[in-house]
C-alpha cells in the first residue's frame, strides 16, 4: 500500500501520541481505583466491624443477664408469682430483650404438670406473660429449649418465628438451669431470653453504606437475618439464594462467612447491583456473619469521571495535533507535488515549461534549485547533441562521398581489354565500412607491357583515400617513363615521401607482364606476396623481397624481380584484408585458408577463382563485421597474341 | 307412592347437601413441594373438572388428619401408608390412591463424624420425629441388632449442625437439601435411603372414611384421579408449579426459598414416578411389607387385608 509522507508522518506520531495517551489515562486509572478500592477496603470493614460490635453488645448484654437469672434459679424459691415478676423485672430493665421465659422440664416444677413455661414479652408496649407449652406447642422439641437442654450450654438458636408466644421473627438465647434437689442438681429446664428481629434489622438497615450499598447479616447457616430484600429474610440461606442465581462465587462466599473469617472480595455481577467489592466480618459469639456490599460503580464513579475526563481531552489534543500534523506535512510536501509533477513534464521531453516558484531556504527550496539548474543543463547538452549529429551526420556524408570518389577510380570494367587474348584479368574490392587505402590498378604501359598492382594505405579515413589517389596517379604517370617496376616504386616512393609531413606509406606490389614472352618483372615495397599458380605445380608465394613500403622514406633502391610465366600461369594477389579476415569468434582467415581455397581453383578463370575466395571468406566472415578493405587483383597469362 | 317420593326427596337431600358443601382435603403437613400436586390441581380446576367442589386444608405440625377425617372436618385426607395402617384400627379408613411410591426417609451423619455403616450407629445418639418417623429406622436397628439413644428433633436440624446428635433423620426432598442450604455439601453427608434397605415404605397416599368413599365412590376416585392429574402438570411445568407452590407457603407464613422446593419438587418427581408412569395403584408387595413391619413393631395388631383397604382401580 503506497502512503504519502503526510499519511506516513500523521500515523506514526499520532500512533505514538494515543500510545502515551492511553498509558497516562490507564496509569492514572488504575492508580486512582487501587486508591479507592483501598479506602473502601477500610471503610467497609469500619462499617462492618462497627456494626458488629454494636449488635454484640446488645447480644452480649442479653447473655449476660439470661445467665445470671440461670444462676440464680438454682436455689431461689420457685412460686409462680416469683417466676412471672422475674420475667417482668427483666424486661423492665432491659430494653434490648423482647421476651423472656422460664422453660421447665416435664414435672420439674410440679408433679404433674409436663409443660411449664411462664413467658413474659412486650406487646403493645406492655408486658404481657403467658405460659408456655401444650399440646399444640410441644416446646421440648423447639430449638430454643432443645438446643441448650441437649448441649447443656448457653446458646443462640437461629432466627425463627415463634408461634407459642411472641408472633414474631426472633433469636433466643437460651441457657440451661439445674435445680438443687436431695439428688444433687438435677436439669431442671431453660431460662431464655429474645430478642426481636425487627431491632436487628433497624440497626442494620439505618448504616448508610452508599446510595446503593447496603449491609446484611448471615445466621450461623447463612440463613439472611437482615437484607435490604425481605423477600431473603428467613426464606433464604445465602446457599440458596446463590443455587437459585446459580452464583458460585455468592455460595464460596456463604463458606467463607459461616466459617467464620473476616474478608473483602470483589463480585463482578451480584443481583441488583452488579460489580461490587464485599467487606465481611463475623460476630463471634453467634457464628454470625455481617456483609458490607459497596457497589463498584460507585465507588469508582469519581475515578471514572476523571478518565472520561482525560480521555475527552486526550482526544480533542488527538484531534488538534492530527490537524496541525496534516497541516505541517502539507506545506512540506506540497512543493514535493509540484516538482514531481514538473520532473513528470521534464520527463515527457518539455524542457521550455518554466520551473516552479519555490522559495528556497530549506532542502526542498534546494531541491527545486538543483531541478531548474538540471533542467538547464540538460536543454544546453540536448542543443549540442544536435549540433553534433548535424556535423557528424555532414561529416558522413561527405565521406560516402569521398569513398565513392575513391572507388570510382579503381578499373570496375571486366574485361578490360576485350581485344586482347594474351590475358585474363579480375578485380575486386570490397570496402569496409570506414573509408580505407586499398588500391589496384593495371594498364598497358606500351603495346605489350602489362602493368598491374596492388597496394594498402596506412591508416583509414580520408588521409588515406586521398594518400591511394595520389599513389596510383603517380605510379601511372611513372610506369609510362620507367622500364623496371623497381625504379617505378623507387621513384613513387620518392615523390610520395618528399612533401609527406604526415608520415603516410603505401605497401605496395607493381609488376609489368610482356605478353609476348611471357616475362614478369616485379617489385615490391612491404606488401604481402602473392601467389603463383602454374599449371601442374602446388602454388607458392613469390616475390616478397623484404624491402620497405613506400613513401615513409626517401631514396629506396627497390629491386627488380623476374620469372617467366608459362600460359596458363596465374597470379593471384591480395591485400592483408584477406587473411586477416575475422570470423564472428575473432580467428583469422589465414593465408593457409587462402592458399587452399586458390589451390582448389587453380585451373578456374581469373574471374572465378577470385569469386570462390570471395565466398571463402564471406563464408568464414559468417556477419562479423569487416574491419578492413578485401582487395583481390587475379592475372592469368593466356600467352603471347597470334601473329 | 308417598313413601317413594319421600325418599326420592330425601336422596336429593342428601345429594344437595353432599354437593352444596364444598368437599375438603387435608394434607398431612405444611404446602410445600411435596403437595405440589393437590395444589396445582385445585390451582389448575382439575378438581372442577371432575364435577367436584373441593378446598385443600393445608396441614401443619400441630394437624392430626385422621382426627380431622374422624371429626368430619374434612372428607379425604394424605397420609403415610404406615399412618393409615396404624390408625384403621381406631377409625375405617379406606386407601384411595397412592402418590409417592418409594420412600424418601433417610438417616444422615455428618462425613466429619467416623460413622460410616449403619453399624457405627450403635450406641449414638439418632434425632427421630414422631412416632411415624420411628418406624423404618427402629425395624432396621432391630435388624442390625444395635442400640441407639433416640432423641426427638426439632424441624430446623440445628441440633445435628451443632454437634448434638450423630445422625438425623431426613426426608429427600427436605431436610437434605436444608443440610445443604446451611453450606454442607452431599459429600460432606454420609446417607442412608430406607428404601434401599428393604424397607421402603410407600408414602403419601389418599384415604378417606370407608363411609365417604361408600357414599360417593365415584367422587373418591374423581379425587384421586385429579390429583395424580395436578402431579403430571406439576411435573411438566415444574417453574410455575414452583410460583404457586411459593405462593401458597408465603400465604400461610412458610419459610419459602425457591431452591429448595425446586430441590423438592425434582425429588418428589423420583418418588411419584419411582422410575414408572404417574399411578394410583398401591403395589401389594409394598403394603404387605410395611403391614409385616407395622405388626413386628408392635403398631398394628390386625391389620387390614389389602382388598379390603385399597380402593384405587385396578389396571
Amino acid at each position: 500500500m503506497r502512503l504519502s509522507i503526510g499519511a506516513r508522518l500523521s500515523a506514526l506520531t499520532l500512533a505514538c501520541v494515543t500510545l502515551i495517551l492511553a498509558m497516562v489515562v490507564g496509569y492514572a486509572y488504575v492508580v486512582s481505583r487501587d486508591t479507592i478500592v483501598e479506602l473502601a477496603r477500610k471503610n467497609g470493614t469500619a462499617v462492618a466491624q462497627g456494626t458488629a460490635s454494636r449488635i454484640n453488645a446488645q447480644f452480649q448484654a442479653t447473655a449476660k443477664v439470661t445467665e445470671t437469672v440461670a444462676a440464680t434459679l438454682e436455689d431461689a424459691d420457685l412460686s409462680k408469682r416469683f417466676l412471672s415478676d422475674l420475667g417482668r423485672r427483666v424486661l423492665f430493665s432491659n430494653p434490648g430483650i423482647f421476651g423472656t421465659a422460664v422453660a421447665f422440664e416435664p414435672q420439674a416444677f410440679e408433679r404433674g404438670t409436663k409443660y411449664f413455661a411462664p413467658y413474659s414479652y412486650r406487646r403493645n408496649y406492655a408486658i404481657t406473660s403467658v405460659n408456655l407449652g401444650g399440646d399444640d406447642y410441644n416446646y421440648f422439641t423447639k430449638d430454643w429449649y432443645q438446643l441448650a437442654r441437649e448441649l447443656n450450654r448457653p446458646v443462640w438458636t437461629e432466627p425463627y418465628y415463634d408461634d407459642g408466644g411472641g408472633d414474631t421473627l426472633m433469636i433466643t438465647y437460651s441457657a440451661p438451669f439445674s435445680r438443687r434437689t436431695p439428688r444433687g442438681l438435677q436439669p431442671a429446664g431453660v431460662v431464655t431470653a429474645d430478642i426481636d428481629l425487627a431491632w436487628l434489622q433497624r440497626t442494620i438497615s439505618s448504616v448508610s453504606v452508599s446510595a446503593s450499598g447496603y449491609v446484611f447479616l448471615l445466621s450461623r447457616y447463612g440463613a439472611y437475618i437482615a437484607h435490604p430484600d425481605p423477600a431473603l429474610i428467613m426464606n433464604e440461606t445465602i446457599f440458596t439464594h446463590a443455587e437459585d442465581l446459580n452464583l458460585p462465587s455468592l455460595r464460596d462466599l456463604g463458606k467463607e462467612m459461616v466459617a467464620g473469617r473476616a474478608g473483602f472480595v470483589e463480585f463482578s455481577d451480584l443481583p441488583g447491583v452488579g460489580a461490587a467489592y464485599v467487606a465481611y466480618q463475623p460476630l463471634p459469639d453467634e457464628r454470625w456473619s455481617l456483609a458490607v456490599v459497596l457497589p463498584k460503580d460507585e465507588l469508582l464513579a469519581g475515578a471514572n469521571r476523571v478518565t472520561r475526563i482525560m480521555t475527552g481531552i486526550g482526544l480533542a489534543g488527538f484531534v488538534l495535533l492530527a490537524g496541525v500534523i496534516l497541516a505541517v506535512s502539507g506545506t512540506i510536501t506540497r512543493p514535493l507535488r509540484i516538482l514531481t509533477r514538473a520532473a513528470g513534464g521534464i520527463a515527457a521531453g518539455n524542457l521550455d515549461q518554466p520551473m516552479p516558484a519555490i522559495a528556497p531556504g530549506d532542502e526542498v527550496g534546494d531541491l527545486a534549485a538543483s531541478f531548474t539548474s538540471m533542467k538547464e543543463a540538460l536543454r544546453r547538452h540536448i542543443a549540442d547533441l544536435t549540433t553534433a549529429t548535424a556535423a557528424r551526420e555532414r561529416i558522413e556524408s561527405e565521406l560516402r562521398i569521398a569513398r565513392d570518389i575513391q572507388m570510382s577510380i579503381l578499373p570496375k570494367i571486366f574485361p578490360p581489354f576485350p581485344d586482347r587474348a594474351e590475358l585474363d584479368v579480375y578485380a575486386s574490392i570490397v570496402p569496409a565500412r570506414e573509408v580505407g587505402g586499398d588500391l589496384y590498378d593495371f594498364f598497358f604501359a606500351d603495346e605489350h607491357r602489362f602493368c598491374f598492382l596492388i597496394g594498402d594505405v596506412s591508416g583509414k579515413g580520408v588521409p588515406a583515400a586521398f594518400f591511394m589517389a595520389v599513389t596510383k596517379t603517380l605510379i601511372k604517370a611513372v610506369a609510362e617513363r620507367e622500364k623496371a617496376p623497381g625504379r617505378i616504386l623507387s621513384k613513387v616512393n620518392d615523390e610520395l615521401a618528399a612533401d609527406n609531413d604526415s608520415c603516410m606509406f603505401v605497401t605496395l606490389f607493381l609488376a609489368i607482364l610482356d605478353t609476348r614472352t611471357g616475362r614478369l618483372e616485379f617489385g615490391n615495397a612491404g606488401h604481402n606476396a602473392p601467389l603463383l599458380l602454374r599449371r601442374g605445380r602446388p602454388p607458392e608465394w613469390i616475390g616478397s623481397l623484404e624491402e620497405p613500403m613506400a613513401g615513409a622514406m626517401p631514396d629506396i633502391d627497390y629491386t627488380t624481380g623476374a620469372l617467366d610465366l608459362a600460359p596458363g600461369d596465374t597470379l593471384f594477389l591480395t591485400t592483408d584484408g584477406v587473411g586477416e579476415a575475422m570470423n564472428p569468434t575473432l580467428e583469422l582467415y589465414t593465408d593457409d585458408r587462402l592458399l587452399e581455397t586458390v589451390s582448389a581453383h587453380a585451373n578456374a578463370g581469373a574471374q572465378d577463382m577470385l569469386r570462390a575466395v570471395s565466398a571463402s571468406v564471406t563464408d568464414w566472415a559468417g556477419g562479423a563485421e569487416q574491419s578492413d578493405d578485401i582487395t583481390m587483383l587475379a592475372v592469368r597469362y593466356l600467352g603471347p597474341a597470334p601473329q | 307412592m308417598r313413601v317413594i317420593l319421600l325418599t326420592m326427596l330425601m336422596l336429593l337431600a342428601t345429594t344437595a347437601r353432599a354437593s352444596d358443601q364444598p368437599l375438603r382435603l387435608v394434607l398431612h403437613w405444611l404446602p410445600q413441594a411435596q403437595f405440589a400436586g393437590y395444589l396445582m390441581a385445585e390451582e389448575k380446576g382439575f378438581y372442577a373438572a371432575r364435577g367436584l367442589d373441593l378446598k385443600i386444608i393445608p396441614g401443619g405440625p400441630d394437624v392430626n388428619v385422621s382426627q380431622h377425617l374422624a371429626d368430619g372436618r374434612a372428607e379425604f385426607a394424605t397420609m403415610f401408608l404406615s399412618t393409615a395402617i396404624e390408625r384403621s384400627a381406631a377409625m375405617d379408613l379406606v386407601h384411595i390412591g397412592q402418590i409417592v411410591h418409594q420412600s424418601a426417609l433417610m438417616l444422615v451423619a455428618s462425613r466429619d463424624s467416623d460413622i460410616r455403616s449403619l453399624k457405627d450407629l450403635g450406641g449414638r445418639r439418632v434425632g427421630m420425629w414422631g412416632a411415624d418417623f420411628q418406624i423404618q429406622p427402629r425395624a432396621l436397628f432391630k435388624r442390625l441388632g444395635i442400640e441407639v439413644t433416640v432423641v426427638e428433633q426439632a424441624p430446623s436440624m440445628d441440633l445435628f449442625m451443632r454437634g448434638g446428635l450423630d445422625a438425623v433423620s431426613a426426608m429427600w426432598y427436605n431436610e437434605y437439601h436444608t443440610l445443604m442450604s446451611y453450606g454442607l455439601e452431599e459429600k460432606d453427608m454420609v446417607a442412608f435411603f430406607f428404601r434401599d434397605l428393604d424397607l421402603n415404605f410407600p408414602e403419601d397416599g389418599l384415604y378417606c372414611l370407608r363411609s365417604t368413599f361408600e357414599r360417593d365412590p365415584a367422587a373418591a376416585r374423581a379425587v384421586a384421579q385429579a390429583s395424580l392429574d395436578g402431579w403430571a402438570y406439576a411435573f411438566a411445568h415444574p417453574e410455575e408449579t414452583l410460583d404457586v407452590v411459593l405462593r401458597r407457603m408465603k400465604e400461610h407464613r412458610v419459610k419459602a426459598n425457591r431452591a429448595h422446593q425446586r430441590w423438592m419438587l425434582a425429588r418428589m418427581q423420583d418418588i411419584v414416578l419411582a422410575g414408572g408412569a404417574p399411578r394410583l395403584t398401591l403395589s401389594r408387595t409394598d403394603f404387605e411389607r410395611t403391614t409385616h413391619i407395622l405388626m413386628e413393631q408392635g403398631f398394628a395388631s390386625e391389620p387390614p387385608r389389602y382388598e379390603e383397604f385399597v380402593m384405587e382401580p385396578t389396571p
